[in-house]
């Protein structure tokens, strides 16, 4: 592997600027382009979405029917709103994971992505915020128009919740690239990353808040959660504030609680990838 | 072919671990799924938990054994879009025997265990009143459900055949007809239950088998054997399957690969 830099930061380090926007934007159109094209896969994932939506929806009205109209402190219509801007988040916020970075690490691509000037976390970061955009218009905007059409929807009435509710599904979206680029660059250590990801899936899906919302859990349990993992903040707090069951007082503490993990986990993501690089050399450098 | 793909996975060791530990509990979570709303409810669409849970666990073992026999099906919609399906044909092994038996995959008997367990454990919690005629419908049942996912994997890859990138939608009816049958039928919607629950026959999997089993008047107003109809509708299925995947292999080959 070419030396980009003989200071003991490792390959590029040194010579590695802050990312300028207007590096961040092109990178971000790239990725949205770039998942545009994607066009069948896009539409067999929706038509998932809204399967599973109606699923989910049926199975919770019922067990908020069984419960005089309401269960946990949701009411019927806005564990619709839950369900359906549930769907619609899976693909936006990338819960499932992806497995890029590692398939480019196994495969060597990864140091041409070494190589450049721009750090590596901060340009996958670009290319999946052009993802996500991509993932809003189109993944989540259908299922969440189907529930709006084919259920008693709870649309938030308070203006202020709309850019709180933006603000949290951006955070969500950051963090779990956070989370993603971590369990990926295991593939630094590990050969088969298998592992690590299904570890991920579980936590994300199950701790997320999409089987089921976390509230249907113990209090003592879902606030433990809500604090010592990143976890609910990928899912549940945006669900909670577009389906009103949070305050907006407590809103805002849920973004609170996001940014801190968000910054948490960005340092850990740094500083895995420099330790990552500070591997590369030794061993084939 | 089997001993030396075992072999290689098992080379993985730490990584498998995980994997093997983290599907097993992914199995779960429908499972647990049902658990927790059921900590928040006492009755679901009018049915107690150890109905439902019976209906979820028979479902899943069904799914499971399924998912073992004929999931590697799945691996089709690679081969076709990579072209590595043409190489299949030149081996003496008819195609689909060879998908099945190319990636064995241990994990997917702890899931049929892990199921079976689920369905005992479920069957005591519903104080089944066992006689003959109460086993044979569980084995039937069972039996049944695995033919029927079984086709549904099979139909669900053979549309990969006309449409390549339709791996999600095939997950649309394959997962989301595991979960839809997890869950007593009359909590779906009209027109959603009328399409799946009876127009796709969903309802025999589990639904109709376990308000047989467990003699339970059937909201929707079928009578009570309804349950044993369960190995018509996997029949039927299966024909379907079987019909559409030679049409399918037809259509590749036809189209000049």
């Amino acid at each position: 592997m070419v030396r980009a830099s003989t200071s003991a930061g490792g390959p590029g380090s040194a010579m590695r600027s802050p990312i300028p926007l207007q590096t961040f934007a092109v990178l971000a159109k790239a990725g949205f382009r770039r998942y545009s094209t994607y066009r069948q896969a896009t539409l067999a994932g929706v038509f998932t979405n809204v399967v599973f939506g109606f699923m989910r929806c049926f199975v919770l009205l019922a067990v908020a029917a069984a419960g005089n109209g309401s269960v946990a402190g949701y009411e019927g219509s806005q564990l619709v709103t839950y369900v359906w801007v549930g769907q619609g988040m899976i693909t936006v916020v990338g819960l499932w994971g992806d497995t890029e970075l590692a398939t480019r690490i196994r495969t060597g691509d990864v140091v041409a992505d070494l190589l450049r000037p721009i750090h590596p976390v901060a340009s996958y970061l670009a290319v999946d915020m052009g993802r996500a955009a991509f993932a809003v218009t189109s993944r989540m905007a259908v299922p969440v128009l189907a529930g709006l059409l084919a259920f008693d929807f709870y649309v938030p009435h308070d203006a202020v919740t709309y850019p709180i509710f933006a603000a949290s599904l951006l955070l969500a979206t950051v963090l779990s690239f956070g989370c993603r680029y971590i369990v990926n660059a295991a593939a630094f250590w590990i050969m088969d990353g298998r592992g690590p990801q299904i570890a991920w899936q579980l936590a994300s899906t199950l701790l997320g808040g999409l089987y089921f919302p976390l509230h249907f859990l113990p209090p003592a349990a879902v606030t433990w959660l809500w604090l010592a993992t990143p976890f609910p903040s990928l899912l549940q707090a945006p669900l909670d504030i577009a389906s009103g069951h949070a305050s907006t007082r407590l809103a805002l503490g849920y973004l609170g609680v996001a940014a801190v993990w968000t910054v948490v986990i960005f340092v850990v993501a740094v500083l895995v990838q420099r330790r990552a690089e500070r591997r590369l050399v030794v061993q084939g450098g | 072919m089997l001993a030396a793909q075992a072999r290689a996975q098992r080379s993985y060791r730490a990584s498998f671990t995980v994997e093997v530990i983290g599907a097993t509990v992914f199995t779960g979570l429908d499972l647990l799924t049902v658990l927790v709303i059921f900590r928040v409810t006492r009755t679901l669409g009018g049915f107690a938990f150890p109905s439902v849970f019976l209906m979820s666990t028979t479902s899943g073992l069904s799914f499971a054994a399924a998912d073992l026999v004929v999931g590697n099906v799945e691996k089709l919609r690679l081969g076709i879009r990579t072209g590595q399906l043409d190489v299949l044909f030149i081996r003496p092994l008819g195609i689909l025997r060879q998908l099945v038996a190319t990636d064995f995959e241990l994990r997917r008997i702890g899931r049929v265990i892990e199921g079976l367990v689920a369905v005992g454990i479920a069957c005591a919690l519903a104080h089944v009143a066992w006689s003959v005629p109460v086993a044979l419908l569980l084995v039937l049942t069972v039996v049944s459900g695995t033919v029927f996912f079984g086709a549904l994997f099979v139909a669900g890859a053979t549309v990969t055949f006309w449409w390549i990138d339709s791996g999600e939608f095939a997950n649309g009816f394959t997962y989301g007809g595991r979960d839809f049958t997890t869950y007593p039928v009359n909590v779906y919607g009209t027109f959603f239950r009328r399409l799946f629950a009876f127009g796709l026959g969903f309802a025999a999997v589990a639904y109709y088998p376990v308000l047989t089993l467990l003699h339970l008047p059937d909201p929707l107003g079928l009578p009570t054997w309804t349950g044993w109809l369960s190995p018509v509708v996997a029949a039927v299925a299966a024909a379907a399957a079987t019909a559409a995947w030679r049409a399918g292999v037809r259509h590749y080959r036809s189209t000049g690969s």
